[in-house]
C-alpha cells in the first residue's frame, strides 16, 4: 500500500506517533515512580470530562473536548491524594474507588447525551474504545499542541525530575520544591493521557503509559535511553496499530495498538540481553553444564588419585560419585568432544593427559 | 559561610509529631563546629526524625533549628544530606557517577545540566569512596556497602560545611565501616561538622568525640567523655545494659517500631 501517498493514513500515524511518543516518555517517569495505575485512573477519570464539555460548548472541537478530559483527569488525581492523605483509605484502595466512580459518571452522562434526537453528539463514544480512522488534521495538529509543550517540559526540567523519581527526600534537602514539581510532572501526565484519550480511547489509554516504558526498562540502565526507547515503542505501537484499524473495518484502535504494544512487550521480557527472561535461562543452564562438567572431572581426578592405576571408570561408578544428577553421559560425551577424557570400552572412561592437566589446574590447588 | 561563633547547629524546644503522636519532645541540642556527633538512641527514639527536622523535611510542632545561626533554608548550600540507605529504589536506572552528580543538582540552579565541571568534581568523589572502578555501573549491581559510599560520595560533592548522615554505618561490610570513618575523620580535620545517626553503641566512643542520646527526649549531649555514661545510657535505653559486655545493641530494641 501507498503509505506516504494516503493522505488520511498519513494523518492517522502522524497522530498515533504523536501519542505514542508523548505517553511512552511520561510513562517512563509514571512508571519508574510506581504510578502506573495512576494513570489508568486519570484516563477513565477523564470520560465525564469530555461529555461535560460536549454539553456545555455544545461542539466536538477537539481542544474543548480534550481540556474538559484533562480538567476531570486532573479532578481524579487530587481526589486519589486527597483521600490518601486524609482518610485511612490506602492509595490503592482510593485510586480504584476514584477510577470506578468518575468513569461511572462518565458512562451514565454518555448515555444521557447519546438519546438526545439531533445526531451532533455521533462520535462521542469513540472515546470509550479510540478510533484512528476519523482522525482529521485539526485532531492532529490539537494533540500536537499539547504534546510538544509537555516534552519541552520535560527536557528542561530532566535532572529536577529524575531527582523526585529517585530520590526526593534528597531533593527536598537541596532546596527544591519537589512537591510543586511532583504535581507539575503529573500535571504532565495528565496531558500526556488525554493526547492519546480519542485514538485510544480512555479504557486503554493507561496501557500507552506502562506497556512502553516497561519494554523499555528492559533494554537499558539508563533513564535517558529508556525515556527515548518508550517514546520510540510508543510510537511504533501507535503508528502499526492506529493503521491496522484505520485499514480494517469495524477494528477500533485502542485495542489494535494495546496489541501491539504487548508484543514488543512480550519480546522485551523474553529477548532483552541481561534482564530477558531467556537469557537469565540460558545463564542459568550454561552456568549448570559448567558446573557438571567441574564435578565429573573432579570426580574423575579424585578416583585416579585413589586407585593411582590409571584404568577406566564406569558411568554408573561416576553417576554415584554424585557428578551426573542427571546425565553425568551427556557431560562425558562433552568432556570427550573436548579431548579431556576418552572411553574405554562400553561405559568406562578414562582422563586423558589433557584433562588431567585442565582438572589440576582448574581444581587441583582447591583440594 | 559559616561563622565561627555560635554553634554549627543549634535545636531549641523542638517537637515534632506524627498524628498526636510525638516523636520529639521539647528538644534542645548545640552542636558545636567541627565535631563528630553520633546520635544514638533506642528504635523510635525520633533520630532520623531529628536529622529530618534539622533539614527542614518534616514540619515541627514547636521549636527552632537553625544552622550556623541561621534558619536552614539560608543555608542549604552549606549542608549535606545522606540519606539511609534503604530510602530508595536502587533499582532505578542509573550509575554511580550519575547518582553521585546529584549532589551538585542544588548548586546548578534550574535547567541547566551537569557539565564537565560537575563530572570531574563527582569522579573526584568517587575515587576518594573508593569506587572509581564502579563509576559507570548500574547501582542494582552494587553491594550494600558500595551503595552507602555511593551516597557518601554524593554528600562529599555538596563541599558543605555540615553534614547530616542518617545511618551511615547501617548494615556495611567491614571495609566501608572502616572507609566511612576514615571520611568522617578526614572531614572533621578540614573542620567540617558532622552528625550521624548511629546504632552501634559499642563503637560510640571509637568513632565520635559528640554524642546525643535521645529517647523521644534528650537524655544527654556533649562530649563522648562526659555524655556516654552508663547512667545516661540506662535513662535513654530505660533498662539496665550489659552494653559494655556482649553485642553492643540495647537489650529491648526492636520492642518499638519506627
Amino acid at each position: 500500500m501507498d503509505f506516504l501517498g494516503d493522505y488520511t493514513l498519513r494523518i492517522v500515524a502522524l497522530g498515533a506517533g504523536t501519542l505514542g511518543i508523548v505517553a511512552g516518555a511520561l510513562g517512563a517517569f509514571a512508571v519508574l515512580r510506581r504510578q502506573s495505575l495512576l494513570g489508568d485512573a486519570i484516563s477513565h477519570a477523564a470520560l465525564p470530562g469530555v461529555v461535560l464539555a460536549f454539553v456545555l460548548t455544545g461542539t466536538k472541537a477537539p481542544l474543548g473536548l480534550l481540556l474538559g478530559a484533562a480538567f476531570a483527569g486532573w479532578a481524579a488525581t487530587l481526589a486519589v491524594m486527597a483521600i490518601a492523605r486524609m482518610s485511612r483509605i490506602k492509595y490503592d484502595a482510593a485510586l480504584g474507588i476514584v477510577l470506578s466512580v468518575f468513569f461511572g459518571i462518565g458512562l451514565l452522562l454518555l448515555t444521557d447525551v447519546q438519546k438526545q434526537p439531533d445526531a451532533t453528539q455521533a462520535g462521542l463514544d469513540r472515546f470509550l474504545f479510540g478510533q484512528a480512522a476519523g482522525l482529521l488534521r485539526s485532531d492532529v495538529i490539537t494533540m500536537m499542541a499539547l504534546g510538544l509543550p509537555v516534552l519541552v517540559a520535560l527536557a528542561l526540567l530532566w535532572k529536577e525530575f529524575k531527582l523526585l523519581a529517585f530520590d526526593p527526600g534528597f531533593g527536598a534537602s537541596l532546596g527544591l520544591p519537589m512537591r510543586a514539581l511532583d504535581v507539575v510532572l503529573t500535571g504532565l501526565l495528565v496531558v500526556a493521557i488525554v493526547v492519546g484519550l480519542q485514538t485510544v480511547g480512555v479504557v486503554l489509554m493507561s496501557a500507552m503509559v506502562v506497556a512502553p516504558a516497561a519494554a523499555a526498562r528492559q533494554w537499558t540502565d539508563r533513564l535517558g535511553t529508556m525515556v527515548v526507547l518508550s517514546a520510540g515503542f510508543g510510537a511504533l505501537a501507535g503508528v502499526v496499530g492506529a493503521v491496522i484499524s484505520s485499514r480494517v473495518e469495524r477494528m477500533p484502535a485502542g485495542p489494535t495498538i494495546v496489541l501491539c504494544v504487548t508484543v514488543l512487550v512480550l519480546v522485551s521480557l523474553f529477548l532483552a540481553p541481561r534482564r530477558g527472561l531467556l537469557w537469565a535461562r540460558v545463564r542459568a543452564r550454561r552456568a549448570r553444564a559448567r558446573l557438571r562438567v567441574q564435578a565429573v572431572l573432579e570426580a574423575l581426578l579424585d578416583l585416579d588419585a585413589r586407585h593411582g592405576d590409571g584404568h577406566a571408570h564406569s558411568e554408573a561408578v561416576l553417576e554415584v560419585a554424585g557428578a551426573g544428577r542427571g546425565g553425568a553421559g551427556r557431560t562425558l560425551a562433552e568432556l570427550e568432544r573436548r579431548g579431556w577424557a576418552e572411553r574405554r570400552g562400553d561405559d568406562a572412561w578414562l582422563l586423558t593427559p589433557a584433562g588431567r592437566a585442565e582438572a589440576e589446574e582448574r581444581y587441583g590447588g582447591r583440594r | 559561610m559559616s561563622t565561627r561563633d555560635g554553634h554549627a547547629i543549634e535545636v531549641t524546644d523542638l517537637t515534632v509529631a506524627y498524628g498526636d503522636h510525638p516523636v520529639l519532645w521539647d528538644v534542645d541540642l548545640e552542636v558545636p563546629h567541627g565535631v563528630l556527633m553520633g546520635v544514638v538512641g533506642p528504635n523510635g527514639a525520633g533520630k532520623t526524625t531529628l536529622v529530618k527536622a534539622i533539614l527542614g523535611l518534616v514540619r515541627p510542632a514547636a521549636g527552632r533549628v537553625s544552622v550556623l545561626g541561621r534558619p536552614y533554608a539560608d543555608v542549604r548550600r552549606a549542608v549535606a544530606y545522606v540519606p539511609q540507605r534503604g530510602s530508595v529504589d536502587w533499582d532505578f536506572p542509573t550509575s554511580v557517577l550519575d547518582v553521585v552528580q546529584m549532589g551538585r543538582y542544588g548548586a546548578l540552579g534550574w535547567v541547566r545540566r551537569p557539565g564537565r565541571a560537575e563530572r570531574e568534581r563527582s569522579l573526584e568523589a568517587v575515587r576518594k569512596v573508593g569506587l572509581e572502578e564502579l563509576a559507570g555501573r548500574q547501582i542494582s549491581q552494587l553491594s550494600g556497602g558500595q551503595q552507602q559510599r555511593v551516597f557518601l560520595a554524593r554528600a562529599l560533592v555538596q563541599d558543605a560545611d555540615v553534614y547530616l548522615m542518617d545511618e551511615p554505618f547501617q548494615g556495611v561490610d567491614a571495609t566501608t565501616e572502616r572507609a566511612v570513618v576514615e571520611l568522617l575523620r578526614e572531614l572533621r580535620a578540614e573542620g567540617k561538622t558532622v552528625v550521624a545517626v548511629h546504632h552501634d553503641l559499642q563503637t560510640v566512643p571509637e568513632y565520635f568525640d559528640w554524642v546525643t542520646l535521645l529517647n523521644v527526649r534528650r537524655i544527654a549531649s556533649g562530649p563522648v567523655d562526659d555524655a556516654f555514661t552508663e547512667e545516661n545510657l540506662r535513662l535513654a535505653y530505660g533498662a539496665p545494659l550489659g552494653f559494655l559486655g556482649r553485642n553492643g545493641r540495647p537489650p529491648e530494641e526492636g520492642l518499638v517500631s519506627e
